[in-house]
Order: C-alpha cells, then sequence, then structure tokens
C-alpha cells in the first residue's frame, strides 16, 4: 500500500541469476503451502549490520534468534580492511605514521606514539624528556576523546541521549586542542621517529589546563545522570559477563580485561615514557559486565585527566627531537643554507631512515586496551614486516561468548561495550 | 637470557632451537612437532605462568631463502615477563602448524587472521576460513612477498569480480547449515551446502 512496505521488500534480497529479485533464503517463513507453522521451534536469522548504527562502524553480526533470545552469535568483519600492514612494507618508517592515524581514528595520537616507540626501539633511540613528557599528554588526551565518543555512543545505543551532548562537547574541545597542536583534528601523525612532527604551540599549556579544571565537572554530571540510574543498571548489570579467566583466555586487553578484575595496565605493570612517576589510580571491576566496563571508562577519564595536570606541572623546557641528523630531518632554514643539512635533508627524504637487522615489539595502554607494535626489519629503510596488535579486533573476538544467552537488545549493550573502531579492527 | 629458555631446553631437549635477545626481548624458536605441547608447559607450569597470549602473526623475510615464521606473543601476568615464540616452516613444503586455540580462546581470530593473510593453516583450528578478506578471494594470500601490493588481477577483473559477485555466497557454511536445519535454503545454496563449497569466483557472462 505505502512506498515503504516495497522499498523493504526490494532492498533486503538478492538478485537471482535473471535480475530478477530473490528472497533472502534466511528469513523465517512457512515451510510449506498450508502447512501449520510452529512458531514456538523456529529460529530466525537476522543480519544486524554491516550498515547500521547500533555495531559502530561496519561491522557484520549474523545472529540467530529463539524469539528475542541470542543463541549464536556470527560476527564478519573485514568491510574495511584496507591493508595497512602490507602498505607498511613499502614505505619508510616515518611514512608510516599517517597509516597509524587512520586504524584507531578516536585515539590518532596514541596510535602515532606507539608506532614511534616500536621504530624507536628497534633503532636504539632515547627521545628528549620533553618528548616523553608531550607523548603522555597526547596518549592522555586521546584517551579521553576514546572513552568520550564511547560514553556517548554507548548512551545513546541504550538510549540516553543527553550524556552524548556532554561527551561530544567535552571531546570538541580536546579536539580544538589537537588542531592547535599539530593541524589536523583526526590525522595527526603527531609523531617522528626520535620525537614528534612539532612542538607545542604558545597558549597550548594554558589551553588544556583550562580543561582539565573543568573536564571533571563535565564527569561528575554523567556520572550523576547514568550510574545510579535505573533504566541504565538495568540494561547493563550482569550483562555480558566474563569472569577474569575467561578474559585472560580471550586475550582481553585494556578496560575490557580490568573490568573482568584482571589488575593489569600497561602503564603500571610494564611502564613506558615514564608513566611509573605519575601518580594515577588503575580501576579494577570484579563483574565483568557492561555496567563495569562503563565504570572502568569513566574513572579512567578522571585518571587521565590527573595525569594530565602532573604533566602541565612538570613538563620540561628543551629540544622535543632528539640531536641526531640521521634521523631528525634538520630545520628548513639550515636545510636551505648549510651543506651539510642538506644532504641529510636529502638523504632522508630519499633514502628513509634505515634500522638495524632485528625486530622489536612495543605494547601500550591505549583507550581500547594493548596496542602492540612489532617491526621486524632486515637492514633496509623500509620494514620487512609491520604488525599491529589491535586491541579491539582481539576483543572483538569474544563478543559471540558475550552474548549469547542473552537478549537482542542486550547484544547492542554488549557490541558496544567492546569498544571497537572498525579502521583498527580491519585494518 | 630469560630463564624460562633454560628451563624449556631442560624439559624438551633438542625441540628447543636457537634463542636469541632482540631489543631486550627474549626469542625462542621451537619444533613445529610439539608446539602444543611445549605451549601448554608454558602456560601450566608453576615459575612459568605463560598465561596471556599477546598477540600471533606471522613473518615472511624479503630473502626467499629463509622460512616463514608464526610468531607467538606470550606474556606472564603474574611475573610480568614476556617471551616470545617461534616456529620456522619450509615455505616450499606444507605451511602447517598446530592451532594454539584449545590452549587459548583468543588464538582463534588470531590463527584465521594468520591464515588469511599468509596461507598458513592451523591443525585442530574449530573455525578456519578467511576473516579479513572475503570468502571467495582468489589472488592469493596478501601479507605474502610475492603478491603485489596492488593485487593479483587488474583492477578492471576485481571491479568486474564486484559487480558479478552474489551476495548471498557471502553467507558462511555454519550460517547455511543453521538455515537448511529450519528448511529455508533454495536449492543451489543446499547443493553448496551439501558440496561443502566456500563459494565460487564469478564467472563473466
Amino acid at each position: 500500500m505505502s512506498k515503504r512496505t516495497i522499498d523493504f521488500e526490494l532492498a533486503t534480497p538478492g538478485l537471482g541469476a535473471g535480475g530478477a529479485p530473490t528472497r533472502v533464503p534466511l528469513a523465517a517463513g512457512p515451510a510449506g503451502e498450508g502447512q501449520e507453522h510452529d512458531l514456538g521451534g523456529e529460529h530466525l536469522l537476522i543480519n544486524l549490520g554491516p550498515q547500521h548504527p547500533a555495531t559502530h562502524g561496519v561491522l557484520r553480526l549474523v545472529v540467530e534468534l529463539d524469539g528475542e533470545t541470542v543463541v549464536r552469535v556470527i560476527p564478519h568483519v573485514g568491510y574495511l580492511h584496507s591493508g595497512f600492514e602490507k602498505l607498511g612494507e613499502y614505505r619508510h618508517y616515518n611514512q608510516i605514521i599517517p597509516l597509524t592515524d587512520r586504524t584507531d581514528y578516536l585515539s590518532p595520537m596514541a596510535n602515532n606514539v606507539g608506532m614511534a616507540m616500536a621504530a624507536e626501539k628497534l633503532m636504539g633511540i632515547e627521545i628528549t624528556p620533553r618528548c616523553k613528557v608531550l607523548r603522555v599528554i597526547a596518549c592522555e588526551m586521546s584517551r579521553i576523546i576514546s572513552h568520550m565518543v564511547w560514553l556517548g555512543t554507548t548512551s545513546i545505543d541504550l538510549g540516553a541521549f543527553t550524556p552524548f551532548l556532554w561527551a561530544f562537547q567535552e571531546r570538541e574541545r580536546i579536539y580544538n586542542l589537537q588542531e592547535m597542536w599539530t593541524g589536523a583534528r583526526l590525522t595527526t601523525s603527531l609523531t617522528r621517529v626520535g620525537g614528534l612532527m612539532a612542538d607545542v604551540p604558545d597558549g597550548f599549556v594554558e589551553g588544556l589546563r583550562q580543561f582539565t579544571q573543568t573536564y571533571p565537572n563535565t564527569l561528575n554530571e554523567i556520572d550523576r545522570v547514568l550510574t545510579r540510574n535505573a533504566v541504565w543498571a538495568g540494561r547493563t548489570q550482569g550483562i555480558g559477563v566474563l569472569t577474569a579467566d575467561e578474559a585472560i583466555n580471550y586475550s582481553l586487553s585494556g578496560p575490557m580485561l580490568r573490568a573482568s578484575g584482571v589488575p593489569w595496565d600497561m602503564r603500571k605493570d610494564q611502564p613506558y615514557l615514564d608513566y611509573e612517576t605519575y601518580d594515577f589510580d588503575v580501576p579494577v571491576g570484579e563483574h565483568g559486565d557492561v555496567y563495569d566496563r562503563y565504570l572502568m571508562r569513566l574513572e579512567e577519564c578522571h585518571q587521565s585527566n590527573r595525569i594530565l595536570q602532573q604533566t602541565l606541572d612538570r613538563l620540561p623546557d628543551g629540544p622535543v627531537n632528539v640531536d641526531d641528523p640521521r634521523v631528525i630531518l634538520p630545520p628548513k632554514s639550515r636545510a636551505m643554507s648549510d651543506m651539510e643539512a642538506m644532504i641529510f635533508h636529502f638523504k632522508q627524504v630519499m633514502e628513509g631512515v634505515k634500522a638495524p637487522v632485528g625486530e622489536a615489539y612495543v605494547g601500550i595502554e591505549n583507550p581500547k586496551g594493548e596496542l602492540g607494535n612489532y617491526f621486524v626489519s632486515d637492514g633496509s629503510a623500509k620494514p620487512v614486516r609491520w604488525r599491529i596488535r589491535p586491541p579491539s579486533f582481539i576483543n572483538l573476538a569474544a563478543i559471540s561468548k558475550m552474548a549469547e544467552g542473552h537478549l537482542l537488545s542486550d547484544l547492542i549493550a554488549i557490541n558496544a561495550s567492546v569498544d571497537i573502531v572498525m579502521g583498527e579492527v580491519d585494518r | 637470557m630469560n630463564p624460562s629458555v633454560d628451563a624449556l631446553r631442560a624439559t624438551f631437549g633438542s625441540a628447543i632451537g636457537r634463542a636469541q635477545e632482540a631489543c631486550g626481548d627474549t626469542i625462542v624458536t621451537v619444533g613445529s612437532a610439539n608446539l602444543l605441547e611445549i605451549m601448554r608447559w608454558l602456560r601450566d607450569t608453576p615459575g612459568q605462568r605463560h598465561d596471556y597470549l599477546v598477540d600471533i602473526t606471522a613473518v615472511e623475510y624479503r630473502d626467499r631463502e629463509r622460512p616463514l615464521e608464526v610468531v607467538y606473543f606470550l606474556r606472564s601476568l603474574e611475573r610480568k615477563a614476556d617471551l616470545r615464540v617461534k616456529v620456522e616452516l619450509d615455505p616450499s613444503g606444507e605451511l602447517t602448524v598446530d592451532s594454539v586455540t584449545p590452549l587459548w580462546a583468543g588464538a582463534n581470530w588470531l590463527e584465521r587472521e594468520v591464515y588469511d593473510m599468509f596461507g598458513i593453516v592451523f591443525a585442530g583450528h574449530p573455525d578456519l576460513r578467511r576473516i579479513l578478506m572475503w570468502e571467495t578471494y582468489a589472488e592469493g594470500y596478501p601479507l605474502r612477498k610475492d603478491f603485489p601490493l596492488r593485487g593479483r588481477f587488474s583492477r578492471a577483473e576485481q571491479v568486474r569480480q564486484a559487480l558479478n559477485a552474489n551476495p548471498e555466497a557471502h553467507y558462511s557454511i555454519e550460517e547455511l547449515s543453521i538455515a537448511e536445519a529450519y528448511d529455508e535454503l533454495p536449492p543451489d545454496m543446499r547443493e553448496r551446502l551439501r558440496r561443502g563449497q566456500r563459494g565460487t569466483v564469478p564467472e563473466s557472462e
């Protein structure tokens, strides 16, 4: 009768050999003509995604339903596969950095840091004290924006609209600072092997300090609206439970692992960038459900804010780049006037930075979990193998285990609680 | 040197190959024959307790003479110690290695990815199919060194295949079997399921 119905009919099926639409075979229907159908024993297969806002990207879940209960979840990933690891084998180390922006695009600066640290470990480069603190700032700013996006989208998934607006407002303030520093809001390409693309500009420190002073207010507001909200608690408590042993067995990392009660945080347990000298706490959950994962991320925002305040107090003066002309490009003015600087500039741009034969793995605590960068070098300027350990890919693998037996609407909550970014899952 | 290496040698003897330090990390090469046994020992033995599997990946070198490596990153959460275990595979021989999914559920997707990207078969894996590339992908294994950056097929061929692809071929065998249980499959897909066929590359008209 209405056009809408007809669109729906045409949109679901595929095309048969003759170009005529065929019925999608997995939808339920009567088994035979004139037969009485027993609805009670019938299972339904539905496709969730890949184009669906609640799957947080191009994730496709084939779900077998018994009524409203999820019997089986079969995830399909790869719709956003871009072959970054293959591309990395054809690029100099510094040319790989823009690729890392596009993996987990909600925390680009932290990805830049992780990749640069792996290359530096491979080449044996020790970065400057100022660079270390600036990289901590980059990592914690990324954690805040990533968790704010997570909080906003998850609250929308579960029917709360207001926290989304508050969270995105805060994210916007960090994005402004990020834009001030790197010139980009999303594709930051902040780091270079041996240092940073640029020092922070004038006014950045004041801007960040102002942010850290008012940011906890927003967190407290979100806390007041959600944490003891009956609807929120009802939708999230006891949903998608993983025990500590299961979380370890599934190789989960980050807030997913800690919500299950495993106190593991790369910043505390295998410290890098002098994280051991900062005063912060790592929240650990006990139930391993969606609610605990929410509490983890909310508290991590408070802790990141604390770390940011400490970095601003201790930010030392000095250069951001190591003093090594083989690794760091000379300033443009010198490259144009000084013969030696020009040669170094030429060699670096044309030949790249050569890494010694060997391999290095660096895992850092990204907002989503442990981001690993693994380089294997045969002595040339391009890596033989660049592997990203993608935290959200590995966390997502547990979704079938978590969702089976719950209701379909809980599957949405569980999927949201994993905090996936398809750019990173598919790479 | 990491004490785990000496303990491994004492327990498994000649199955343990060379051990090396790279940038402060310990790498130990083991034979593929008793991989599962060695991994189980590393996971369960008190004093080792490498209970956390960080990652599985593979490396192929530009030097064609060098063997392919399957790399396992293990971690002991108690002792805060990492260990990297490698298995070497002869590229001219059969690329098969035992799956560690009986030990770590997290290995499931990681091994699927290695299979997808390198063509290394994990024996005993419960669901070894492509994960990032689609099931009918016929160009080979993208992260192998003999795979060109732009793919094996021309752009025109890739477009032609994409346009001719049957969207229903994207259902996995497992999904087809669920639908079959409820008499929901059309005959051609039922036939595909019976053959256990994973879908085919569409032919040109």
